[in-house]
């Protein structure tokens, strides 16, 4: 496995001369290889906004290294290592710089000197990834928060970056159109094999990684597949964190003495399992 | 009131006028301005306004959004209409009524600068209604390109002009969003007297500075994620194409020019 970015015991602080504040993040190893779903949660304060930066070169570590591509990241080799990452932020209005879709899917790629005709027709290809090649002239304004950041998909997808970030890039979204956006990111994945870091305080979310790292205050509290993570199960509430629905009614009915098997993540395991629960008397 | 508020109220078409490259059409309106001051005899604006006719029917805009353009300065219009009838006294007397008298030259001077402003005001509204905004700031982005040599930031302020362009609609939502959580909370904005609605405004404004603070940094952040470190080595995904009908356009303001000249007095 080819390892696409990795952190050695990074430690950060927006006050280093204040010892008494604690770090924003302190010591957090972890490596996201080619091909993987990452997701960092952790509630607000927990630091993964700042590992966000820290990965993009916004922000530098006091101690231990970031590396891209097994290079690690430094002032010098800052923009090379930018052109490797596309990030999708938070507000879809805030990140939309171009005056039509088209022209904010370019906007990488002109900051980049990629000619026009190279240009033209990698706009064409990641907007038809992310199937907004019809909006090609729409402006910001008449696009829904889901198809926004389906465009900042596609500009992030137009530089062929190695790594998707995506910065809380569901949170702002209603319901139809988080789950317009986790199923472009889902379809990109099968048919081309995308690594995506997803940072997020939605846990439903983060049941769609591969992998998942749980931060608290700014330390790496927990790491594993989605399943080992949720099996904490009340922790998760303790330190802040909204369990899934299907989670939450598994435990009510449990309570009531209904037979259910283990934990129930997703509304369809725990849906099975109660239409099947009388058969096991 | 959004629609009202943006300025130019480009209207989408497909005339000659319209597909005609920015950059022509600006430094047409610029030379047009200039070439108006020609004319000082009845040929020479008759000309003028025959010309400024053939480009509004080749644009094929309504007359309605032309006459809107021109709401702002009827005033003006009348005002220095009037002034001519009522001060030049040369030639012969048209009417005399005692205490006011209107003289020939002094009608004929007043529909002279009337025309004056009509022209000009219909061309730079043909100008601004065939033309998006964001063409308009690719045109003189690169009109004013030879101007970098002298250190004219001429990249970033096309930069910064096409970026508020982009966000108007938006920060419109937002004042509109702003407006409606503090009429919730019982502000009246539409009653009272004008320093009561001043006042009401200012709970409007403070929001809004914030919020547009905020997302300047949220934007600033996000542009420099994808790599914008400024105008050098940068390329331009909109091309601007100089078409025949662009010579065109400007061969038929040199030949209006060479008239102008040969006809004034």
């Amino acid at each position: 496995m080819t390892e696409i970015l990795s952190f050695n015991q990074v430690t950060f602080s927006y006050t280093p001369e204040v010892p008494e504040v604690r770090n924003a993040v302190e010591d957090v190893t972890f490596t996201v290889n080619e091909g993987e779903w990452v997701a960092i949660v952790g509630h607000n304060g927990s630091g993964k906004s700042t590992l966000a930066k820290l990965m993009s070169g916004l922000l530098f570590p006091n101690n231990g290294e970031v590396r891209i591509m097994r290079d690690v990241l430094t002032e010098e080799n800052l923009w090379e290592m930018r052109s490797h990452i596309g990030m999708v932020f938070q507000n879809p209005d805030n990140q939309f710089v171009g005056a039509t879709v088209q022209d904010d899917v370019a906007f990488s790629l002109e900051n980049n000197g990629v000619p026009y005709k190279e240009m033209v027709e990698r706009v064409h290809q990641s907007l038809q990834q992310v199937k907004m090649e019809k909006f090609l002239d729409h402006e910001p304004h008449h696009l829904s928060g889901g198809q926004k950041q389906r465009v900042a998909i596609a500009g992030a997808l137009a530089m062929q970056p190695k790594i998707l970030i995506l910065d809380e890039a569901t949170s702002m979204l209603d319901p139809l159109g988080r789950e317009e956006v986790l199923q472009t990111v889902q379809s990109l994945r099968e048919k081309t094999g995308l690594t995506v870091l997803s940072i997020t305080h939605d846990l439903e979310e983060a049941m769609l990684a591969d992998h998942v790292l749980f931060m608290n205050e700014g330390k790496k509290y927990a790491e594993g597949t989605p399943e080992k993570i949720f099996a904490l199960g009340d922790k998760l509430v303790d330190l802040g964190l909204d369990l899934p629905f299907a989670m939450k009614m598994t435990k009510l009915l449990q309570a009531q003495g209904v037979q259910l098997v283990g934990q129930h993540i997703t509304e369809e395991e725990l849906v099975n399992d109660l239409w099947t629960s009388n058969f096991n008397k | 009131m959004m629609e009202k508020m943006i300025f130019g109220r480009y209207i989408p078409g497909d005339s000659f006028v319209h597909r005609l490259d920015p950059r022509s059409k600006l430094l047409f309106v610029f030379a047009f301005i200039v070439i108006v001051f020609l004319a000082n005899n009845t040929i020479t604006y008759v000309l003028l306004l025959a010309f400024t006719i053939g480009v509004i029917l080749l644009s094929r805009i309504r007359l309605y959004f032309l006459i809107n353009g021109l709401k702002p300065v009827i005033f003006l219009m009348i005002f220095t209409f009037l002034i001519h009838i009522l001060f030049t006294r040369e030639g012969t007397v048209l009417i005399d009524w005692g205490f006011l008298k209107v003289y020939e030259e002094g009608l004929k001077q007043g529909i002279f600068i009337s025309i004056r402003f009509l022209v000009l005001v219909f061309m730079t509204s043909v100008l601004t209604l065939t033309t998006s905004p964001i063409s308009i700031t690719d045109g003189v982005e690169t009109l004013l390109g030879p101007f970098k040599k002298v250190k004219l930031p001429v990249h970033e302020l096309a930069l910064m002009m096409s970026i508020s362009l982009r966000f108007i609609p938006t920060l419109m939502d937002e004042t509109d969003k702003i407006m409606k959580a503090q009429m919730a909370r019982g502000s009246d904005l539409s009653a009272g007297s004008l320093k009561d609605r001043l006042k009401a405004v200012v709970p409007l404004l403070v929001p809004l500075f914030v919020s547009a603070f905020k997302r300047a940094e949220d934007l600033a952040t996000a542009m420099e994620v994808r790599g914008y470190r400024g105008g050098e080595g940068r390329t331009r995904y909109r091309q601007l194409k100089w078409d025949v009908s662009d010579t065109l356009a400007i061969a038929s303001l040199v030949v209006m020019a060479v008239l102008l000249v040969y006809f004034r007095n």
